[in-house]
């Protein structure tokens, strides 16, 4: 589904300060697996994530995505690359002025989905993450669990085949954090392919799934069932 | 926005005025041509068809001998006809028969005349180079600084449209990533900011030109009632003849201001 294969990344190349954030990074990531990405701030794990979602591009290497080599992606064709993509982020990134309907909704108008169909995919959708009966609220009046979920929902809405996501617990308590990576395991036992980016231990601990770990760039490990790990 | 548009309203009203008016001084500019003596009627006449078929003449009066000692005599003698009455028998300007010349373009009339003295059996060709060559010249000064202004206005006014999309935009920033990541077309994003700066230019030329209505329809309202004394020179154009350019021309500009100031805006979001 997903493969790096000898992938860098060199950010401020006009400058004589080079920054390796990426460095012959090679790794593969099969259909419907659930994997988790850890590292310290400035591993690059966050750069493989950008990486994949086409918002910089590789400066070495080749990513394949469901067999498209998205180096060569030209740019008229990246908005229709990322609609297989969903992505979640530590921020929720939600539009503050709408409500949870309208937040989720959003992502299939940008899409142009028929309204008939965003009537009855958004309210099987908000039923998935739990907020059914929170549509009509406004992100300032929902917990950070519940943002959270509504940026679920939103990723989710388009039947994406990969679910990215970065820091997706990073600002909540460890109660939120866990209900949270239940569903987005439940959702990868759907048959969505799960990234998750984090560096919370205990999460990755208690969930047994395969870890690659980084650091300075470079993958350091990379763990079927296992735990954070001591690389760090 | 409005203001540039205002402005340019406010301009090119300016600017057709004085070209009219320009326009009407130069067909009181007249050339006059007189022929040799002896030169029959016929012959005046071939010469006159010659002249009447250039492309510079706008209008053409042959003036009789008779014709020109009357006026002469209305002139120079208006109210002591007993001084006129000498010459009663004898037309001391029998051989003044001449042609009224009127050109299209006062421009072309040194060359005009060259052309003219060049004719045989003309005998003087009269003109008034200095009234020529200051009408060009205000022509050209009108033309060029009205061009000038047109252009800085221009400039300013998609500036300042740049910059009210730019604060939109800024405003939505957060929408705009949210809707990149998403997976939305360059299209799709950019068609709101787009559409809302078309609007803003089309509301921009709107306005002005209702202003710009009633202030011209006073102005000619004005000079109609109170300037009367000097309507041979200051004769404004009607107001539907200004309007029926101004419209179309602040509505497309308004337009493709708008048009053009957003999309560059939103250029610089859009890059992948």
């Amino acid at each position: 589904m997903i493969e790096f294969e000898h992938v860098s990344k060199t950010y401020d190349k006009a400058t004589d300060r080079e920054t390796k954030a990426v460095r012959d990074v090679s790794l593969k990531i099969e259909k419907g697996e659930f994997v988790f990405i850890v590292g310290n701030s400035g591993s690059g794990k966050t750069t493989l994530i950008r990486l994949l979602l086409k918002e910089i591009d590789a400066s070495q290497g080749i990513i394949r995505v469901g067999g498209t080599d998205i180096t060569k992606l030209k740019r008229k064709m990246i908005p229709r690359y990322r609609r297989r993509l969903g992505v979640v982020f530590q921020d929720f990134r939600l539009l503050k002025d709408k409500n949870v309907y309208e937040n989720v909704a959003f992502a299939q108008r940008v899409v142009v989905t028929p309204t008939r169909e965003i009537r009855r995919r958004v309210p099987e959708v908000l039923a998935m993450v739990g907020l059914s009966s929170k549509y009509k609220s406004l992100p300032s009046q929902l917990s950070g669990g519940e943002q959270q979920r509504v940026a679920i929902a939103r990723a989710l809405v388009n039947r994406p085949e990969i679910l990215l996501a970065d820091e997706p617990t990073g600002n909540m308590d460890p109660g939120n954090a866990w209900q949270i990576m239940k569903l987005l395991e439940e959702i990868n036992h759907m048959g969505t392919t799960v990234v998750v980016v984090t560096h919370s231990k205990e999460i990755v601990d208690k969930m047994r799934k395969r870890v690659i770990t980084m650091k300075h760039g470079v993958v350091v490990t990379d763990r079927e069932e296992s735990g954070y790990g001591n690389e760090n | 926005m409005a203001a540039c548009i205002f402005l340019f309203c406010i301009l090119y009203s300016v600017v057709v005025n004085v070209q009219h008016m320009v326009k009407a001084m130069e067909d009181t500019v007249g050339v006059t041509v007189f022929f040799d003596e002896g030169l029959s009627e016929e012959e005046i006449q071939a010469i006159g068809d010659v002249i009447s078929a250039r492309s510079e003449v706008a209008d053409m009066r042959f003036v009789s001998a008779e014709e020109a000692w009357e006026s002469y005599k209305e002139d120079y003698f208006a109210g002591m006809p007993e001084l006129a009455e000498g010459f009663e028998e004898d037309n001391p300007l029998a051989n003044s028969a001449s042609y009224e010349l009127y050109l299209n373009d006062i421009e072309d009339q040194q060359e005009f005349v060259e052309y003219l003295e060049s004719i045989d059996g003309v005998r003087q060709v009269n003109y008034s180079e200095i009234a020529a060559q200051g009408l060009s010249m205000v022509n050209s000064v009108v033309g060029y600084v009205s061009m000038g202004l047109i252009l800085i206005l221009l400039a300013v006014a998609v500036f300042l449209i740049s910059n009210t999309i730019a604060i939109t935009i800024n405003a939505r920033r957060e929408e705009i990533k949210i809707m990149r990541m998403i997976g939305a077309t360059n299209f799709l994003i950019r068609s709101p900011f787009v559409v809302e700066g078309i609007i803003i230019g089309l509301f921009g030329a709107g306005i002005p030109l209702v202003l710009v209505y009633y202030a011209y329809s006073y102005a000619v309202r004005f000079c109609l009632s109170h300037l009367s004394i000097l309507s041979r020179i200051l004769t404004l154009l009607p107001v539907w003849q200004v309007f029926q350019v101004l419209v179309p021309v602040s509505l497309g500009l308004g337009l493709g201001i708008g048009l053009f100031g957003s999309w560059f805006s939103i250029r610089k979001h859009l890059r992948a």
